[in-house]
């Protein structure tokens, strides 16, 4: 089998400073591919960073290739390999096809189910298309991980659903609201959950934001980060006539938005829709304001049990995704496998005796006046016809260079013959 | 021979929009779009063999088939399901289908079991005014049948997301924002013609009989579910009634709707009773 080895560091073995640092765009990717594919150890090569991963997937042709890219990362990022080395997994073979198998369909993300990671995963392979550092090896294991992705999210549900607080709270306002980029925002509080918060919300593509804090100062601050516009704390009530979802998370002790006020409001605005999503606590919305007609009032612990009831359906489809996976891996070794040398010369002979076998018979079965001895006769040439025609590609493919990849011409072999029907069944 | 024709392809209607329901039940647990095309597609080729159906025995007849109770009923669910098929194709709103597959089901269940009495010819029910006044009193009905099944499924949503406890129904229906769209347009259409129905209606009264209006018991609960539109619609505009309050206003105005269809003519009786024996 292939030496096939994926390092990385993710969100469960690195903190996010750790992960900043060693993180890619594109741009640095395609130049650490380009300086990378020199490295005589390294066949192919593909790197994919997202804000919860860094990982390098590689074919090795000899040991030691670790310790190259350990060193290459610490040099292009400008950080010791005591600070990350301890994060780092390196896995090989079968776990790195199972692991990034996993990654693809999702199955290792922060948010299990969510739909990103694959579009991110593409993108890498892409990347190393460009800089021609992705060959048969990876070319095949990244489209079996984009089928095996497929697979997961069409037959089971594990995309299905919400399982964390701000994507829950935004599934909500999408089943209250048609057409979230009309709506506008409203933020109440200049903390870090309200950021949080306001950053999923853009990313769904939320219409207009404003952001209203008892330190205006702060409130203009946020306000500008996301081209929303700042408000004062007073004017928090007056905005209700005009705002839509409003997100809160003051560390006040008291209700800031009382129902009086909102019921005020719901009759300036002609009681359209509003929508409370409060993750403050103790909470800023008085809970009786969901009692009026057209508002709704989402506190934490009710997001919390939407999470949950999502959870437990998602943990379900999940020993359904993983089966997919290690079939999956099963089928990708057993092609791995077929590439060697030996294999591939047993099948293209067993291929050739087969047809000569069928049409001999084929056509001795109509010279019956034939005698045993002639028929042997015949059977023998044609079988020496054939060895002869397969003797040079034999040859061929016996003779393994140095520096020649094999693999490569094993895979046009085995097309060239059509040796691969049962795998690709 | 063209009667018979005539109901052979009714109850193959019956049939599909009988199919397209046990699809549409289907779909609401598995949620494969698949299905919910199939069912689509299913009344819709129901509609169009009812419409055959329905012009077979109008051609039979010499006029517009609704000259008896069981006419009528077919009558009324061939313009539902014109409706609905327009509704869809403008809206996609997938889960309407159930509840247009399951009108259209019991609908032509009772067309095709009440007895099919012929009335004898009747020269009232001809002229141009006459066939306005019918077509565009289906039609509006139709729409107001299906802006009752957009509000029963905002109700269904809108009970989930209020009682923070979002259920069955959550992902299977789209927005409220959505569901208020969809039944407020079927709302409008079905205002407007409707209204233009009982102007053609006050025309057809007056050229048969001389008076726009006649305090028969039809006309009376006509205009009354027409005030019902009339008022739901001033206060969307003026009061802000949307939402919960306007989805219950469609179910009231449907329910007015159907007993003046029915209800009316089966126990009050009246002028237009000829049509429902």
């Amino acid at each position: 089998m292939p030496n096939i080895i994926l390092i990385g560091i993710n969100h469960k073995t690195a903190p996010v400073a750790l992960r900043e640092k060693l993180s890619f765009s594109i741009e640095e990717t395609l130049a650490a591919l380009e300086t990378l594919k020199q490295h005589p150890g390294i066949k192919e090569i593909l790197i994919f960073s997202t804000c919860n991963r860094t990982e390098i997937l590689y074919v090795a042709s000899r040991s030691g290739t670790v310790d190259t890219l350990i060193t290459f990362l610490s040099g292009s990022k400008q950080i010791s390999p005591s600070e990350f080395v301890p994060a780092l997994y390196i896995l090989r073979k079968e776990e790195a096809i199972h692991h990034l198998f996993r990654v693809a369909a999702s199955l290792d993300s922060m948010m299990v189910g969510e739909p990103q990671i694959l579009g991110q995963i593409k993108l890498a392979y892409r990347t190393a298309v460009k800089a021609g550092t992705s060959k048969v090896l990876l070319n095949r294991m990244m489209h079996k991980s984009f089928s095996v992705a497929k697979k997961v999210r069409k037959e089971t549900g594990i995309g299905d659903n919400a399982v964390s607080i701000s994507y829950a709270a935004i599934e909500l306002a999408n089943k209250i609201f048609s057409d979230l980029s009309t709506k506008t925002v409203m933020l109440l509080g200049a903390g870090e959950m309200a950021e949080l918060a306001v950053e999923h919300l853009i990313s769904h593509n939320v219409g207009q934001i404003r952001v209203s804090n008892r330190t205006f100062e702060n409130a203009v601050a946020l306000a500008e980060r996301f081209n929303g516009r700042a408000l004062g704390f007073e004017e928090r009530v007056d905005a209700l006539t005009e705002v839509d979802i409003i997100i809160s998370s003051t560390g006040a002790t008291d209700y800031v938005i009382t129902a009086d006020q909102v019921k005020k409001a719901m009759k300036k605005r002609k009681y359209r829709t509003l929508f409370f999503i409060d993750i403050a606590v103790p909470r800023d919305i008085d809970p009786k304001i969901n009692q009026l007609s057209n508002v709704y009032v989402y506190d934490i612990d009710d997001l919390k049990t939407v999470v949950a009831s999502n959870i437990q359906q998602r943990e379900q489809e999940t020993v359904k995704a993983e089966r997919f996976v290690s079939e999956a891996v099963i089928k990708f070794r057993q092609w791995l496998d077929s590439l060697a040398i030996v294999p591939t010369i047993k099948a293209l002979n067993e291929k050739m005796t087969g047809i000569v076998e069928m049409e001999c018979d084929k056509t001795l079965s109509h010279l019956s006046h034939l005698a045993e001895p002639d028929k042997d006769a015949i059977r023998r040439m044609t079988q020496a016809i054939a060895t002869r025609a397969i003797h040079d590609p034999i040859m061929f493919l016996k003779h393994t260079g140095g520096h020649r990849d094999d693999s490569l011409y094993l895979n046009v072999a085995r097309q060239l013959f059509n040796l691969d029907m049962l795998e690709n069944q | 021979m063209g009667v018979q024709t005539g109901n052979t392809l009714l109850q193959i209607a019956f049939l599909l929009y009988v199919s397209s329901l046990a699809g549409y039940l289907v779909f609401l647990v598995r949620q494969k779009d698949r299905i919910q095309k199939i069912s689509f597609y299913l009344i819709a080729m129901g509609v169009g063999i009812h419409l055959a159906g329905m012009l077979t025995l109008g051609v039979t007849i010499k006029g517009l088939p609704v000259q008896n109770l069981v006419q009528s009923l077919s009558m009324a669910a061939l313009a539902l399901g014109a409706m609905f098929l327009y509704v869809q194709y403008k809206f996609n709103l997938k889960m309407l289908g159930l509840f247009a597959a399951l009108i259209l089901s019991i609908t032509m269940l009772s067309a095709l079991v009440l007895p099919d009495t012929q009335a004898p010819p009747n020269d009232a029910f001809k002229g141009v005014w006459f066939y306005c006044h019918i077509l565009l009193i289906f039609a509006g009905d139709a729409a107001l049948g299906l802006a009752c099944g957009a509000g029963i499924l905002y109700l269904l949503q809108e009970k989930g997301i209020k009682a923070r406890n979002p259920g069955f129904f959550f992902k299977r229906l789209p927005s409220l924002d959505f569901l208020d769209d969809v039944s407020h347009a079927c709302i409008t259409t079905g205002f407007f013609l409707l209204t233009l129905g009982l102007v053609t209606g006050f025309v057809y009264a007056k050229v048969l009989w001389g008076h726009f209006w006649s305090w028969d018991f039809k006309e009376v609960f006509s205009l009354g579910a027409w005030f019902v539109y009339a008022v739901l619609l001033h206060l969307r505009l003026y009061a802000g009634w949307r939402g919960r309050k306007s989805a219950i206003m469609t179910i009231v105005g449907f329910a007015i709707i159907v007993f003046t269809f029915l209800g009316v003519n089966l126990f009050l009786g009246g002028h237009h009773q000829e049509f429902t024996k």
